[in-house]
C-alpha cells in the first residue's frame, strides 16, 4: 500500500518539557495539500522541522513519517528527501541566481546549465543567470526559491507559510504558481499558515489545531 | 566522530597547563626543584620574599594600579553609554575604538611616555611658553612611583575594551523601551539609562571587568614601560628575578609568581565585596526616586573621560610617529628640527627577522586556535547545547596572571631538560588567543539563522558540505575578523615569548621592550610602531577581502 507517493504522518506526537504539543495521525496524497493551521505555540512549525529531521533537541517526539514505503522518521535530513519552503526566500546571498539554482541540483547532474536556464524561462527570468539575488524583486526572489526547491527533486514538500511575507497583490499569483508546480509534480504537501486564504487556494484537506 | 570532543579538547587545551604552570610555581615557591637541587619543602623563600626592599611597596602599586584602573574604566565607559545617543561626537568615539583596541598595550604606552615624561610632547607644547621651562623639568612624570603613569597607560586601553564589550552586550538588555518609559515617569535620560540599565548590563560586563582587573595587577610589559622602577611593580620584579642568570634566583622568582596570583585573587575578592556594596547603595538610591540630580555630572564624566581617553591615545600614537622620523631635536622645540627616514634605515637591518618570527608564531597560535574554535561550534550546531561553566574556562587564561602560570611552564623546560622551545611559545600564545577567538565567533556563530542549514540539507547537502559550502562562505567577514584578533593578541603577547623562549626568541614586541631600558626615542618609536602596524595589517585585509570578494554580492553587507 505504502509504495505510492504518498506522505504519511502515523501516529506522531510531538512534547515539549512533558506536555504534549499536538497529536497528529494523516496522509498526504501525491499532488494534495494538507493544511495545518493553528495560534503560534501550538507546535506547527515543530511538526514540520520533526518531519524535516530538524527537531531541537528540547523536544520529545514519537511516531512515524513514512515518505513514499520508506520509514524516514530517524534519516538525516539531506536523505530525507524532504523539502523545505520558508517565510524568507533565503537565496544563499553569496551565491548569484544560477548558483542558488545550482545548490538545488544533484553534484552529479552533467545538464546543469542547461536545467537552470530552462527552470529560469519556466519562471519568466531568463537572463537572470549571473545576477546578484539581492537584486531580485520580492516576487522574483520567491520564484527562485521555488526553482531552487524544485531541482532538487524533492518527494515531499514543507511549506512554512510561504506566503506570509510577501505583497498582498502578489500573494494570489504566488499561491497559483507554488501550487500549480506541486500538484504538476505530483508532490504530497504540508502547509502551516495563519492565513485561511492560503488554506483556500490550497483546496485540500485542512486541520486546526 | 572527531567533533564530539572538541570542547573537552579546548577545554583541556586551556585548562591544563594553567593547573600544570601553577603547580610547577607553587613546587619551587616552597623550595622544591631538585633540578635546580631544591629537595626540601622549606618557607625560606618566603622568608627571602618578604625581606626584599621595597617588596611591599611592589605589591601595594600592584594591587591599587589595577582597582583603580578597573574602576575608572568602567566608570568612564558607563556614564558615557549613559548618553551614549548616536550623536556625532558617539559615532567618532565608536569608529576609533576599534582601531585603538587594536593598539597593543605596548605601544600605547611608549606612546604616552613620548607624550607625558618631562620632555615629551606636551612639555614641549607648552614650553617655554606657558611653563617657562628651558629645560626638561626634574618632575617624577612618566615612571612615578605611585603608578599613576601605569593607571592612564592602562586605562587608555581598558576603556575602548570595556566599551567594546558593553555595546556587544547592550542588545541583549534592550535598553530602549525601559529607558523610554522611566522617562516617561520624568527622569533624566542619563539617569534612566545608570537607574535601569546599568544594573542588567554589569552582569554581562563582570567577566570582562574581571580580566581587566586581573590585567591590571600583574602587567608586566606596560608596567615596565610606564611602571614604577625603583622598587617596580611586584609582575615586573618577579620577571626580572626569572631572567636572573643566577638559576637559584627561580626559587625566590616562583615564590613571586605565586604572591603575585595571590595578589590578584585579593583583588578579585575586594572588587567583588565592592559589588556588593555598590548594589547595596544603589538599590537605595533608584528607589529613593531622584529624577534629575546627578544628571550633569554623569553626561560631564563620562563625556570629558571618553574624550580624554581617547585624545590621549590618538596623541600617543601621533607622539611615536614624530619620534620614529624625528632628526636632533633640542628640548622647549615643539617640533624636530628635522625629520626624516634615517632612524628607520638604521632600524632597518634588525627588523626583518623578529618581523618573521612574529608573524610565524602569530600565525601559528591564530590558525589553531580558529580551528578548534570552529570544530567545536560546527559540533554545538549539530549536536546541541553548550555548558554554561564553559565560558568561566575560556576566561580562565585571562583571569589568572600570566607570570603565575607562565613561570611554571619555563619550569617544565628545566624539568624535562628541553631548551626554549618556539612550539612551548606558541603554545602559550594559544592559550591567550584562544579565548578571544572563540569569543568573537561564536557570538556571529550562533547568530547566524539556523534555517541557512536546514534548508541547504533539505536541499539534500551533507553536514560537511554545509559546513563549507553554506556557513564558512556566509561567515568569513567573522571569521577574517576573529584571526585579525587573535594575530593582534598574539603580536602584543611580550611574556610568554619572553619566559617561554627563554629571552631567546625575539619578536617585535620583546625587541621594542628590550630597548626600553636604553631610551633611545627614536629606536624605540620605530619598533614601538611596527608592533601597532602589524595587527593593523591584519585588520586591513579582514575588512577589504570579503568587500573585494562579495563586491557584487549585496546581501552580504548585511549582517546575517
Amino acid at each position: 500500500m505504502n509504495t505510492s507517493c504518498d506522505l504519511q504522518l502515523a501516529a506522531v506526537r510531538l512534547c515539549l518539557d512533558r506536555r504534549v504539543l499536538l497529536e497528529i495521525d494523516a496522509t498526504v496524497r501525491a499532488g494534495e495539500v494538507l493544511t495545518i493551521m493553528g495560534p503560534s505555540g501550538s507546535g506547527k512549525s515543530s511538526l514540520l522541522a520533526f518531519i524535516a529531521g530538524f527537531l531541537p533537541p528540547a523536544f520529545t517526539a514519537s511516531g512515524q513519517v513514512w515518505l513514499a514505503g520508506h520509514n524516514i522518521t530517524a534519516l538525516p535530513a539531506e536523505h530525507s528527501r524532504v523539502g523545505l519552503l520558508f517565510q524568507d526566500p533565503l537565496l544563499f546571498p553569496h551565491l548569484s541566481v544560477a548558483g542558488n539554482l545550482r545548490f538545488g541540483l544533484s553534484q552529479r547532474a552533467t545538464d546543469a546549465d542547461a536545467r537552470i536556464d530552462e527552470a529560469l524561462q519556466q519562471i519568466g527570468l531568463a537572463g537572470f543567470a549571473r545576477r546578484d539575488p539581492a537584486t531580485l524583486s520580492g516576487g522574483q526572489k520567491a520564484r527562485v526559491a521555488l526553482m531552487r526547491l524544485l531541482l532538487s527533486q524533492p518527494r515531499a514538500v514543507l511549506l512554512d507559510e510561504p506566503f506570509s511575507k510577501l505583497d498582498a497583490g502578489l500573494r494570489h499569483d504566488m499561491r497559483e504558481l507554488v501550487f500549480g508546480q506541486l500538484r504538476a509534480s505530483r508532490l504530497p504537501t504540508l502547509l502551516v499558515t495563519h492565513d485561511e486564504a492560503d488554506a483556500l487556494d490550497a483546496g485540500g484537506q485542512v486541520i486546526v489545531l | 566522530m572527531m567533533l564530539r570532543w572538541m570542547p573537552r579538547l579546548i577545554i583541556g587545551l586551556l585548562v591544563l597547563p594553567i593547573t600544570l604552570g601553577l603547580l610547577l610555581a607553587l613546587l619551587p615557591a616552597f623550595g622544591y626543584l631538585p633540578a635546580l637541587g631544591g629537595e626540601h619543602v622549606t618557607m625560606q623563600h618566603w622568608q627571602d620574599l618578604a625581606r626584599t626592599p621595597g617588596i611591599w611597596r611592589s605589591i601595594r602599586v600592584s594591587y591599587f594600579s589595577g582597582l583603580l584602573t578597573t574602576l575608572l574604566s568602567l566608570a568612564v565607559v558607563l556614564c558615557f553609554l549613559a548618553g551614549f545617543s548616536g550623536s556625532r561626537f558617539d559615532r567618532w568615539i565608536r569608529r576609533l575604538i576599534s582601531p585603538l583596541l587594536s593598539l597593543p598595550h605596548a605601544a600605547a604606552a611608549f606612546g604616552l611616555a613620548f607624550l607625558i615624561t618631562p620632555s615629551g610632547l606636551i612639555a614641549r607644547w607648552i614650553s617655554p611658553g606657558l611653563s617657562g621651562w628651558q629645560r626638561p623639568p626634574d618632575l617624577m612624570v612618566g615612571q612615578d612611583g605611585y603608578g599613576l603613569s601605569l593607571m592612564a597607560g592602562l586605562v587608555i586601553k581598558e576603556i575602548p575594551f570595556l566599551l567594546l564589550m558593553a555595546l556587544a552586550a547592550l542588545p541583549q538588555v534592550n535598553p530602549g523601551p525601559s529607558v523610554m518609559l522611566a522617562r516617561s515617569l520624568g527622569y533624566r535620560s542619563r539617569l534612566a539609562w545608570c537607574k535601569v540599565v546599568a544594573p542588567r548590563l554589569y552582569p554581562l560586563l563582570r567577566l570582562p571587568v574581571y580580566a581587566v582587573l586581573a590585567y591590571a595587577s600583574s602587567t608586566v610589559d606596560v608596567a615596565m614601560i610606564l611602571g614604577p622602577s625603583m622598587p617596580p611593580t611586584l609582575s615586573v620584579q618577579v620577571v626580572a628575578w626569572f631572567n636572573d642568570p643566577d638559576l637559584s634566583m627561580r626559587f625566590l622568582a616562583s615564590a613571586g609568581a605565586i604572591a603575585q596570583l595571590l595578589v590578584t585573587l585579593v583583588l578579585l575578592a575586594s572588587w567583588w565585596l565592592l559589588e556588593q556594596l555598590v548594589a547595596a547603595i544603589f538599590a537605595l538610591w533608584v528607589v529613593r526616586g531622584g529624577r534629575d540630580r546627578g544628571e550633569r555630572w554623569i553626561a560631564l564624566f563620562g563625556n570629558v573621560g571618553m574624550a580624554l581617553a581617547v585624545a590621549a591615545a590618538v596623541l600617543a600614537l601621533l607622539a611615536l610617529i614624530i619620534n620614529s622620523f624625528a632628526g636632533w631635536w633640542r628640548f622647549p622645540a615643539a617640533w624636530p628640527d628635522r625629520m626624516g627616514l634615517e632612524n628607520w634605515l638604521r632600524a632597518a637591518p634588525a627588523l626583518l627577522g623578529p618581523i618573521n618570527t612574529t608573524l610565524l608564531i602569530a600565525g601559528a597560535a591564530t590558525v589553531i586556535a580558529t580551528l578548534l574554535t570552529l570544530a567545536a561550534l560546527e559540533r554545538e550546531q549539530r549536536l546541541g547545547g553548550r555548558p554554561a561553566w564553559a565560558l568561566w574556562l575560556l576566561y580562565l587564561p585571562l583571569l589568572v596572571p600570566q607570570v603565575a602560570f607562565l613561570s611554571g611552564l619555563t619550569v617544565t623546560s628545566v624539568f624535562f631538560g628541553a631548551g626554549p622551545d618556539c612550539w612551548l611559545v606558541v603554545l602559550g600564545h594559544l592559550l591567550l588567543v584562544l579565548p578571544y577567538v572563540f569569543l568573537t565567533l561564536s557570538e556571529a556563530y550562533r547568530r547566524l539563522d539556523p534555517r541557512w542549514g536546514q534548508l541547504a540539507r533539505a536541499l539534500g547537502t551533507s553536514q560537511n558540505a554545509v559546513f563549507w559550502r553554506v556557513r564558512m562562505p556566509l561567515l568569513l567577514a567573522p571569521v577574517l575578523t576573529a584571526m585579525a584578533l587573535g594575530l593582534a593578541v598574539s603580536i602584543s603577547q611580550y611574556l610568554p615569548t619572553q619566559l617561554l623562549g627563554g629571552g631567546r626568541i625575539s619578536t617585535v614586541t620583546t625587541e621594542a621592550l628590550a630597548l626600553a631600558a636604553a631610551g633611545d626615542r627614536r629606536l624605540i618609536a620605530v619598533w614601538a610602531l611596527l608592533q601597532a602596524a602589524l595587527p593593523l595589517l591584519g585588520f586591513i585585509v579582514a575588512t577589504a577581502l570579503p568587500r573585494l570578494l562579495w563586491r557584487n554580492r549585496r546581501g552580504m553587507r548585511e549582517v546575517h
